[in-house]
């Protein structure tokens, strides 16, 4: 599948535009449709639900049981609507990864657009029979006892992972904390630290 | 389906590449795809599981071959060819006209026509209410059946005849199976169950691994 260019091809411009152009004609398509999608996953849309979410369950014991155990309610404290995620928490004990193996099933609506290597071939086809050795490719040396859990998202229900709170980080505030947990974080193919650039 | 996008476990395929700069869409066609399949689940044109079989009917070299969003832009156009919303002609003498004319000149809408059929009413929701309770608790061991549906399956191939133990009861869903060739939402009772690594690879499986899937009833049978 396609790299990070621009497939600019005019044959798949005319082609969507064609598909557009048919839908609109039929009422299926609102004029403003991809403007709304433009403005929900493109990169004006904020931070992420996902590190709210994440940055409030450090700092507040009782949101982080009603993510884990609740996550419809947990969630419409950010105003959103979504009643089949499923929050899987990182402790000492566990390390928790998020892959689809058969599509590429993602949890939009609090992580925003999957990156391209999410939902190609390499990482579908490993995530699940070598887990450990991608994650080192992602920078990631989680030790021999620590569990690792890959979760693939064969039916609708979506996964996210809390990752944990990393050191240095315990006195800090709620909205100090958003900036720093990177969507692949989330993911579960990096950990939260202080510092460094959230990727 | 036993087909190219049943990918877990495969080997070949070399290290994951990820560009720690990419943000957003890499085009600017793709979006409008995203608007059309979102348009075509809301209307409903098409169920989610007929758009993802659709996906998995691109064929092995075309699947691998084309960007995510073309794969997406071949899946919706093949259901709606399939479905007579519109014709592969229709979509080709569009794309010419189109093509002939820049960005802002071609008028979007051409010719006003009928509104498309509605195939069912869209819910906000895939879960659903089944009298039956499950048939397993949490703890309890089972093993997959070792089922190749020449349709559409959530089953990978991967985790077919293994053995595993139910993590989690997730309530009743809509059944990809027969959702995604007509055949009705038939929901069941689906299931997080947990596989041990060496279970599903072997030998040479990466020590303290268990894979989590959600599998529905029908996958399942008591170990």
């Amino acid at each position: 599948m396609g790299k990070y260019h621009a497939n600019v091809d005019p044959y798949v411009v005319s082609r969507v535009r064609a598909l557009e152009s048919l839908l609109l004609e039929r009422g299926v398509l609102a004029p403003d449709a991809v403007d709304r999608v433009i403005r929900r996953y493109g990169e004006a849309a904020g931070p992420l639900i996902g590190a709210r979410a994440a940055a409030r369950a450090w700092v507040d014991p009782a949101y982080r049981r009603l993510l884990l155990e609740d996550s419809k309610a947990a969630l419409a404290a950010f105003a959103l609507d979504f009643d089949r995620l499923v929050v899987v928490e990182n402790t000492p004990a566990v390390h928790n990864l998020v892959v689809c193996t058969l599509c590429s099933c993602y949890p939009w609506p609090v992580l925003g657009l999957p990156p391209t290597w999410y939902k190609l071939p390499a990482y579908r086809s490993r995530a699940v029979s070598e887990p450990r050795q991608v994650l080192r490719e992602f920078g990631l040396e989680v030790p021999a006892e620590r569990e690792v859990r890959v979760w693939d998202s064969s039916a609708e229900v979506r996964y996210m992972v809390l990752p944990q709170r990393p050191p240095g980080a315990e006195g800090m505030a709620e909205a100090e904390l958003v900036p720093l947990i990177p969507r692949d974080a989330l993911i579960g193919v990096a950990e939260v630290r202080l510092g460094a650039s959230p990727g | 389906m036993d087909g190219i996008h049943d990918l877990g476990g495969m080997h070949g395929f070399g290290p994951v590449e990820a560009d720690p700069a990419e943000r957003d869409f890499h085009a600017p066609w793709e979006p409008h795809v995203v608007a059309c399949m979102e348009a075509g689940l809301a209307w409903p044109l098409f169920t989610i599981d007929e758009f993802r079989h659709s996906r998995e009917r691109l064929g092995p070299v075309r699947y691998l071959e084309a960007s995510y969003f073309e794969q997406w832009l071949d899946a919706v156009c093949r259901l709606l060819v399939e479905k007579g919303v519109v014709s592969d002609e229709e979509l080709e003498a569009r794309a010419r006209v189109l093509q002939a004319h820049p960005e802002s000149d071609a008028p979007a809408v051409v010719a006003p026509r009928e509104p498309a059929p509605r195939a069912g009413v869209a819910q906000k929701t895939f879960r659903r209410a089944v009298t039956a309770p499950p048939r397993f608790r949490p703890g309890h061991p089972v093993v997959t059946r070792n089922i190749h549906p020449a349709g559409h399956t959530r089953l990978p191939r991967y985790a077919r005849g293994k053995q595993g133990i139910i993590a989690r009861a997730q309530g009743a869903w809509v059944f990809p199976d027969t959702n995604a060739h007509g055949l009705g939402e038939a929901p069941q009772h689906l299931y997080s169950v947990r596989f041990d690594g060496a279970e599903l690879w072997g030998p040479s499986a990466e020590a303290r691994v268990a894979v989590y899937l959600d599998l529905w009833d029908g996958y399942l049978d008591p170990a």
